[in-house]
């Protein structure tokens, strides 16, 4: 594609020449697509919270209310992305390691929180954590509530998380050379050593991409969760609810706040989780 | 990923407890609420389903989806087509700008994919009372109930294509544009073909998300009941009235669709590797 062109001419293009036809009506399409359905909507979320002033903005993301909501989701979905991130790996390893029956069938089944409406698994968890449920009926009696408290919205949120790690680990368990692990095995390493220095290493950035795509859309979650968590102001009621909430009462600003809030909080840890897996990579293989 | 054969290894104690420990937290986080969808759905019997079905209110709601996800799909599957083919096909200025927006929703809550367009067009939004002057609304309505839908699912066949045309390379179009081929024929005869099935899977799972979207629809529908709910608004509705039978089965609709929608993956990949197998 690239033409022989010098390199001081080329940098002074926006664009690299291309023989393929077609870039003008693809790129003018996305950027007109993108500024209307992305760009538009989110200047108007980074710019409205602001209109009663910086004060307004500040009283209304540190009310009790507000902030117990935000350390709600985002600690229950901290958790859930790290239960998920262990259970992921066993589950993923699993499935390309073992053969046993239905292996893959219940590897189709990991896609389904994917494709399954949020609504859905959200009223069927409210079933079956709650009082009469086929797990609900027989925890509770033993004193564990999960239905209608806040441990209920950490148990929905693991159906969230786990396909997101078992897909980000699986291709490279299955391409992970087993070469790796029989070299460490004559040289007289232990599975434990094995486990520890060979396939962790190799497994760490995408363990920590899964864990971070899990742990981004657990903190949005909103469908799975509000059926089984009980919603409780202060116990059990997560942000994105408090935005509904602030809408229905026409307080724009407020509902834009918290929205502004929770989308800077997890791109910052969507930034940090980046640089940490860049840097395992580079210092991985 | 699904057809892989996995290494065949002696099960030992460890494996075993391992498989076991895997095959239960499936069953658990996954399967366990599933069933339980279809058990309660069938708990008084088939005849819920005619029952729930002839609800006026429940016609409507799927109607409305189907609507939404006929405007929807078409307009993301051309948005995908259209990104996929200018990012991996030209070096531009501002494609890692445009490959982190497409990511951008994976990582945005539901939630605030509606609450941006009642900012932006809801009765106290920015364009809101001026086109309310024309008597035009574009939230609480269908058209409210398409922008949030088309903001959630965007992404989907853009993410199914980028992947896949960036490891398949331009040489075969190069090839093409210089034997004399035009734009159209380069792109149905040489470039459509290869990525049919990845096309027609983006397009399915993108159908999946916009027909059971619930948050984004949730903030913006408006809840009126026979008018703007969609089939999961509408689960949530039965719900909360203790119709939980009805709620079920409405529900097991979608949870079929989202079956579907996995099977077909599943097809798709085995054909997609069958065609993609050197010799075969």
């Amino acid at each position: 594609m690239k033409t022989d062109s010098p390199p001081s001419r080329r940098a002074l293009r926006w664009r690299e020449p291309s023989v393929l036809p077609g870039f003008i009506p693809s790129f003018g399409f996305v950027v007109v697509y993108l500024s209307l359905i992305v760009l538009i909507p989110l200047a108007a979320l980074v710019a409205r919270p602001w209109e009663r002033g910086i004060g307004g903005f500040l009283r209304t993301v540190t009310d009790a209310r507000v902030v117990a909501a935000l350390q709600l989701s985002f600690t229950s979905a901290l958790l859930a992305a790290l239960v998920s991130a262990l259970m992921g790996l066993v589950t993923a390893w699993v499935l390309t390691r073992y053969d046993f029956p239905l292996r893959s069938l219940l590897d189709a089944a990991i896609d389904l929180p994917f494709a399954l409406p949020t609504a859905v698994a959200g009223i069927a968890l409210a079933t079956l954590y709650g009082a009469h449920g086929w797990i609900g009926g027989r925890i509770e009696p033993l004193g564990l509530k999960i239905a209608y408290a806040p441990a209920g919205v950490f148990v929905a949120l693991l159906i969230v998380g786990l396909p997101f790690v078992v897909r980000s680990v699986q291709p490279v368990l299955a391409d992970f050379e087993a070469e790796a692990e029989e070299a460490a095995l004559t040289l007289g390493a232990h599975p434990g050593q094995i486990a520890n220095r060979v396939i962790l290493p190799a497994l760490a950035p995408a363990l920590l991409s899964g864990f971070s795509l899990a742990f981004a859309r657990a903190v949005g979650e909103y469908g799975s969760v509000i059926f089984i968590a009980g919603n409780m102001p202060m116990r059990s009621e997560i942000a994105p609810l408090l935005i509904i909430t602030k809408l229905e009462q026409f307080d724009y600003a407020g509902a834009a706040a918290i929205g502004l809030v929770m989308l800077v909080l997890s791109f910052g840890s969507l930034l940090v989780l980046n640089r940490l897996q860049l840097a395992l990579s580079r210092r991985g293989v | 990923m699904a057809a892989t054969p996995p290494v065949r290894r002696k099960p030992s104690f460890g494996a075993l407890a391992l498989i076991l420990l895997a095959v239960s937290w499936i069953g658990v986080v996954i399967l366990a609420p599933l069933a339980l969808v279809f058990v309660e759905a069938l708990r008084k019997g088939l005849a819920t389903y005619p029952e729930a079905l002839a609800d006026p209110d429940c016609q409507a709601a799927i109607a409305l989806t189907c609507q939404v996800a006929l405007i929807a799909v078409p307009l993301n599957a051309c948005f995908g087509l259209a990104a996929a083919w200018c990012v991996t096909r030209f070096e531009f200025v501002g494609k890692t700008l445009i490959l982190s927006l497409i990511d951008l929703p994976f990582s945005m809550s539901p939630v605030i994919s509606g609450l941006v367009w009642v900012l932006v067009f809801g009765a106290n939004g920015w364009f809101g009372p001026q086109l309310d002057r024309f008597g035009i609304s574009l939230v609480f309505n269908v058209s409210g109930i398409v922008l949030a839908t088309l903001l959630v699912t965007f992404p989907f066949v853009a993410r199914e294509l980028i992947p896949l045309m960036q490891q398949q390379g331009a040489e075969e179009e190069a090839a093409a544009v210089t034997l004399g081929a035009g734009g159209f024929d380069v792109f149905f005869r040489v470039s459509l073909p290869k990525i049919a099935w990845a096309l027609l899977y983006g397009v399915l799972l993108c159908n999946a998300r916009a027909m059971g979207e619930f948050g984004a629809v949730s903030v913006i529908s408006g809840h009126v009941r026979g008018l703007t709910n969609t089939v999961p608004l509408h689960v949530e509705v039965l719900y909360n009235d203790y119709n939980f039978a009805a709620a079920f089965a409405v529900a097991s609709l979608l949870a079929g669709l989202a079956l579907v929608t996995l099977a077909a993956k599943s097809l798709l990949e085995r054909r997609f590797a069958m065609e993609h197998t050197p010799h075969g």
